[in-house]
């Protein structure tokens, strides 16, 4: 059998090497977030457990805070931090530096596939071939995540969030594309299912050296607006029992309040609105905890 | 992805692209050694699979351009979701050669270019223009015209746009 050269024995470049194009890639959107504080993201890998209105919450208090916040929807498929962050309808400036956010609610710049779709009920399609899709939509969607990342103009800012759809697997992507994530928030629900569910992301931050790692329990208990009794939503204390395990801090214990999603969904956070509400409170003394560790990891840098 | 020439045993030179606009593409290479020249065909799958990564057999000719994966491949984009600079159609590039940006002339766009290039959906209108004024200021082009935008679009692989 003739000996042919192997790959690495081939110096020369045709300049058709796709690992190094796709290096080149991240080394350009690392250069892009070197002007942002601190990246943040905001997951769960359950879905339902109300990680977008609390990213929109947490980057509005973040803002109120005096921080300069950035605010990025990695949920392709099903975006909704536009419209609770006040932006749906907005254009992009387009420039060849990258391209400007619209500003939201309390000046938070936000990214999302919202902005670029002709209609909300378009389900997300992409000009391709039909057959196969399989083999080439994720990695597709990759690189416009990636592109969400690295082509925004995001200016000086001091937080940028990244809302992450369900799924361990969106976290994985996001870590491939952010290996240095300063901080992950694994948002969960007292519930056992949740727990379940949550424990998989909670690993897979904590293997791949995220930083810093907080977990956020919503939609822990009801009070109610006639009497005031207060009463869980669940019977499990799965967020405490997460915590509890995995040594994982529970930053943030979120009362369940009907009026967090409704006035979030219509652009208007809850804590800009009522920040005197037991829920709002909440997410307040969240992004003073996300401050502080940001602050501390300054520190020792 | 290398191609190696096995009579010379020479790595083979990146010579052309074409996308005849079905969905597959062409790629040239050739052997510095000896001369020969391979061609490499995909389908609409194969080349898809490697545009979905945002990156170029044979390399880039012009500058990535901000979001232009998302814009080259989103069905269903917003016409107003990008907000051109208020005097972007007067906005030139400066042709090859000029060392100092200053002494640069324009990129004259004929009436005709002007027309053609308002037939592309604004939702990627701004991006393309861009393109095709990096290459002309590669190719040291001083005036666009359609014929040369087609040209562009076919050695850049701009199908579609």
């Amino acid at each position: 059998m003739r000996k042919i050269r192997t790959y690495k024995e081939v110096q020369h470049s045709t300049g058709s090497e796709i690992l190094e194009q796709v290096v080149d890639q991240l080394g350009q959107l690392a250069a892009r977030l070197s002007t942002v504080g601190t990246v943040v993201a905001v997951a769960s890998g359950k879905g339902g457990v109300g990680k977008s209105a609390i990213t929109a919450n947490l980057a509005a208090a973040l803002a109120m805070r005096g921080h300069r916040v950035g605010a990025v929807d990695a949920d392709l498929n099903g975006p909704s931090l536009g419209r609770m962050l006040g932006v749906s309808g907005m254009s992009l400036g387009d420039s060849p530096d990258g391209v400007e956010p619209p500003q939201g609610v309390q000046g938070v710049r936000v990214m999302s596939m919202e902005l670029l779709q002709d209609a909300e009920d378009t389900p997300l399609g992409w000009r391709a071939p039909d057959f196969g899709k399989f083999t080439w939509r994720s990695t597709l969607e990759t690189g416009v995540l990636r592109e969400f990342l690295a082509d925004v103009a995001w200016g000086e800012l001091d937080f940028l969030l990244v809302d992450v759809p369900p799924g361990t697997d969106k976290i994985e992507r996001l870590l491939e594309l952010l290996p240095d994530l300063d901080q992950a928030l694994l948002v969960t629900t007292p519930s056992e299912s949740a727990r379940f569910v949550v424990s998989k992301s909670l690993r897979l931050v904590q293997e791949a050296g995220v930083g810093v790692v907080g977990l956020v329990a919503n939609m822990t208990e009801h009070e109610c607006s006639q009497c005031g009794h207060r009463s869980s939503l669940f019977e499990s204390g799965g967020a405490e029992r997460l915590a509890a395990e995995s040594g994982v801090p529970l930053w943030a214990s979120i009362p369940f309040d009907p009026r967090l999603g409704a006035s979030t969904d219509l652009g208007e956070p809850l804590v800009t609105k009522e920040p005197d509400a037991a829920s709002s409170r909440a997410i307040l003394a969240l992004a003073d905890r996300v401050a502080a560790a940001a602050q501390a990891g300054a520190n020792t840098q | 992805m290398k191609f190696l020439c096995l009579e010379c045993d020479e790595a083979m030179d990146f010579a052309e692209r074409q996308l005849p606009g079905d969905g597959t593409l062409a790629v040239v290479f050739k052997c510095p050694g000896c001369g020969r020249e391979m061609a490499m065909l995909t389908n609409p799958m194969e080349t898809q699979l490697v545009s979905s990564l945002g990156v170029k057999i044979g390399g880039r000719d012009v500058p990535a351009q901000p979001m232009e994966l998302v814009r080259g491949s989103l069905e269903g984009g917003r016409e107003d979701a990008f907000q051109e600079p208020a005097n972007a159609l007067s906005q030139d590039v400066p042709v090859a050669g000029v060392t100092n940006p200053a002494d640069a002339g324009p990129l004259v766009w004929t009436p005709e270019a002007v027309d053609r290039l308002s037939n592309v959906p604004k939702f990627v209108r701004g991006m393309v223009k861009r393109i095709y004024g990096e290459w002309a200021r590669e190719q040291g082009v001083a005036e666009m015209t359609p014929e040369l935008m087609d040209q562009a679009r076919t050695e850049l692989g701009m199908e579609g746009m």
